[in-house]
């Protein structure tokens, strides 16, 4: 898509470079790129992820100058950082809660995808390297969030370390060598610490790739229609489009800095400012919100398949939640890429999105507790009859259950219990999580047979127009 | 325009998702085991205690008293320094802009009188290698030394608190569900147990301490009281701090005051944060407004 080089190397200097290394031609080509002119702020969201990367990095070296990969010595060393270090108490609030942008940012960008169709022919490679990057970005928060060594970040990490032990044959080595020994200590924070400096340049590496991918084909737009006639569907990269996306990215860094300067803790844990203590487990281990939804999936799983244990299907089913990101260009068979033409696809794609978003609450909440009572607490007895098997009877009333439990024989072992009846956050995330494998395995491969899309605009310049001058008949279903 | 006000909307409400969801976290937390265990989560379901006027700290532009600081570096040191130490904070952040002793004279907080004078008279002493003899010795601190609790090491603050460890006091505010409201409602939430709930020796129940009353309650277990046990007496029973400033002693005045000392020691950058992001937002919002007029500017002939 990208047409001949426009560039002419003007003084002597330029064109002694250009025969070379035609590093200013690559440059002016870059900025020179030829952009449908039709990308809503939805597309805002790569250049905000690129401004992301760059944040985190430049932010993390400076930590990494004052931080102590030591289990005796990270946490003191990370508050050190937020109390004694110039302005560190900036760069640390600014790197800890810039991974949730980027998460917040690489989630937009994955939807926008998602629901434009920008994965499929010819563009099935850029959606691959993403999903590569958004995995890695997966691994380097979860290391990153283990290197301030509090109650959360240990036990956390104990929690996913055990994941990949469960895995057949391979899993007890791998973990192993995650851990550097048998159990998380120094050789693990250490070794954490080395991969979380080490994958955000391969993160950045990759990147390259997906905008060196992006460059062949060209951008989707809004009506997946592709560019027919450079001229008249598109605009120069710069300045039409660095300064609509400068406009977006600095709008994302308001909301940024209000974390940053008003509420720095609020997407962490308080157990996090408790130092690390492997004799003592928090009562409620969570990850960050950004993992939330495939804890969710992890923890719907508590039935066995076959020979498959609950705890193996749930690894299963958590790592396929992401895995199955890569095949999505192939899952979805449907010719037309922007769900604005597909009715149907659209209505379940809204509802993949809360289902998404829901599980992140199921992640966040106890399994076992209610959603919602449907009636009153109760009082279950529990006892042994005399035939040694375990009775439990339900009473509203606390004086019947005692009259009760004082009627049996000390020997029953009776105790009374509160027994609330309602709606578990364990079946929303099995509704919530069977639905998202539904959406790609069922929905979106047969969608693309049997759904009849709108009529769509003859290219992108049809489309702009339309919205300005009195529609003609037959475009009317366009939007 | 639509797509873009859509985007906004999506935007706000994902922010907000992000918000809602630690905190629903919090709000149904699993009660925390065992009264010795260092949790964060906080006990129970009511509310917790507040001071009138609030938290005025936790406000966008709130700050701190100073005298409420050094009033409650007065109750830290009579009484929370006999068992809990602060060693993430050093004697000379006392002295440092925003902290209790802050002299605009004394730039430099190591050379403050009133902070040299509290570290050479603290009452935990610094354990030191003695050159002469090469035992370790306790001397008094100085301003750059850490300020410690008053045990060698953790096993000797079981052995002499019946097995519990008071947990370092430095960060307690940000480990605690409700920070400051929480170190407030512990210290005055020492009511007598209710009928029907058996205190084991050496244990104390309070309503806002993280923990579990079912095993020590007898009666409707859905009437259990809120709160659990801790190994630690009521602090402020026998307190009778004498205010340099001339605020009565009550046990309210204590624990507000060492609850808003605890939460300026444990964020102590706090203010100059909210300072510096009553500057840069602004700044963002103007220049945003640049950006999009520019934006308009340059696709106006644009049909897009």
């Amino acid at each position: 898509m990208s047409g001949p080089s426009t560039y002419e190397p003007k003084t002597g200097i330029e064109k002694w470079l250009d025969t070379r290394l035609p590093i200013i031609r690559f440059g002016a080509d870059l900025m020179d790129f030829p952009t449908p002119k039709n990308l809503n702020y939805w597309w805002t969201f790569g250049g905000i992820l690129a401004v992301c990367l760059v944040i985190q990095i430049v932010t993390g070296i400076v930590l990494a100058m004052h931080y102590v990969a030591n289990t005796q010595m990270a946490f003191a060393s990370v508050e050190r950082i937020m109390r004694d270090v110039d302005f560190g108490w900036l760069i640390r609030n600014i790197h800890a809660n810039g991974a949730s942008m980027f998460f917040l940012a690489v989630y937009v960008h994955m939807f926008r995808g998602m629901y434009y169709g920008s994965y499929k022919n010819p563009r099935e490679v850029i959606w691959i390297l993403g999903v590569v990057i958004y995995f890695l970005m997966m691994a380097t928060a979860f290391m990153g969030y283990v290197l301030p060594w509090g109650q959360m970040s240990f036990h956390g990490s104990a929690v996913i370390t055990n994941l990949i032990g469960a895995i057949p044959l391979v899993g007890e080595p791998v973990k192993t060598y995650l851990m550097g020994g048998p159990a998380i200590g120094d050789a693990t924070l250490n070794r954490f610490f080395s991969l979380h400096y080490l994958l955000p340049f391969v993160i950045a590496g990759i990147v390259v790739l997906h905008i060196w991918a992006l460059h062949v084909p060209g951008n989707n737009n809004p009506t997946g229609v592709s560019v027919k006639d450079v001229k008249k569907d598109t605009v120069p990269f710069h300045p039409y489009y660095t300064v609509k996306d400068g406009f977006a990215i600095i709008v994302f860094l308001i909301l940024f800095a209000l974390f940053v300067f008003y509420f720095p803790n609020a997407l962490g844990h308080a157990d996090n400012s408790i130092e690390a203590n492997p004799l003592q487990t928090p009562a409620h281990i969570v990850p960050e919100w950004y993992l939330l939804p495939f804890y969710a999936i992890l923890r719907a799983i508590t039935f066995d398949v076959g020979p498959i244990p609950a705890k193996l299907l749930g690894v299963i089913a958590m790592f396929g939640a992401i895995l199955i990101l890569f095949v999505l260009p192939w899952l979805d068979t449907s010719k037309v890429r922007s769900m604005r033409y597909r009715p149907f696809a659209r209505s379940i794609f809204v509802v993949f999105v809360f289902a998404a978003i829901g599980l992140g609450f199921c992640g966040a909440n106890d399994p076992d507790k209610l959603v919602f009572k449907t009636q009153a607490d109760q009082l279950a007895l529990t006892y042994n009859n005399t035939n040694g098997q375990p009775q439990r009877e339900v009473f509203d009333d606390y004086a019947a259950a005692s009259a009760k439990m004082r009627s049996l024989p000390p020997t029953a072992g009776a105790a009374i219990e509160v027994q609330s009846t309602g709606f578990k956050w364990l079946w929303l995330s099995q509704i919530l999580g069977a639905y998202y494998f539904l959406y790609f395995l069922v929905l979106l491969p047969l969608l693309g047979v049997i759904e009849k899309p709108k009529a769509r605009p003859a290219s992108i310049a049809d489309s702009v127009r339309k919205k300005h001058s009195p529609a003609p008949a037959a475009a009317v279903a366009a939007e | 325009m639509r797509i873009a006000k859509l985007a906004l909307a999506g935007l706000a409400a994902l922010a907000a998702g992000a918000i809602a969801l630690p905190s629903l976290a919090q709000e149904h937390g699993a009660p925390a085991a065992g009264g010795e265990a260092e949790h964060a989560a906080s006990g129970g379901e009511h509310h917790l205690l507040e001071p009138k006027g609030g938290w005025p700290h936790e406000d966008y532009f709130g700050t701190f008293d100073q005298n409420q600081l050094q009033r409650g570096f007065k109750v830290y040191s009579e009484v929370c320094s006999a068992c809990h130490g602060m060693k993430l904070l050093s004697f000379r952040n006392l002295g440092e802009q925003g902290g209790p002793f802050f002299d605009a004279r004394y730039p430099n907080p190591n050379d403050n009188p009133v902070v040299k004078q509290i570290a050479a008279t603290f009452v935990n002493q610094i354990p030191t290698v003695d050159p002469d003899s090469g035992d370790m010795v306790k001397m008094p601190a100085k301003t750059s030394d850490r300020i410690l609790g008053p045990y060698a090491n953790d096993v000797a603050a079981r052995v002499l608190n019946g097995g519990a460890l008071p947990p370092d006091l430095s960060i307690i505010t940000k480990a605690r569900h409700g920070g400051a409201g929480y170190v407030y409602s512990l210290l005055l939430g020492y009511n007598a147990p209710p009928a029907g709930l058996t205190v084991a020796a050496g244990q104390h129940y309070n309503a806002y301490f993280g923990g579990d009353t079912a095993a020590s309650w007898v009666g409707d277990p859905r009437l259990k009281p809120p709160g659990g046990f801790l190994a630690m007496a009521w602090p402020l029973e026998n307190a009778n701090v004498t205010f340099d400033d001339g605020i009565p002693t009550t046990k309210e005045q204590m624990a507000h005051d060492v609850a808003v000392f605890l939460a300026w020691a444990g964020d102590p950058k706090a203010v100059a944060r909210k300072q510096m992001g009553a500057a840069v937002i602004p700044f963002l919002i103007l220049l945003s407004l640049l950006v999009f007029l520019s934006y308009k500017a340059l696709w106006r002939n644009v049909e897009h």
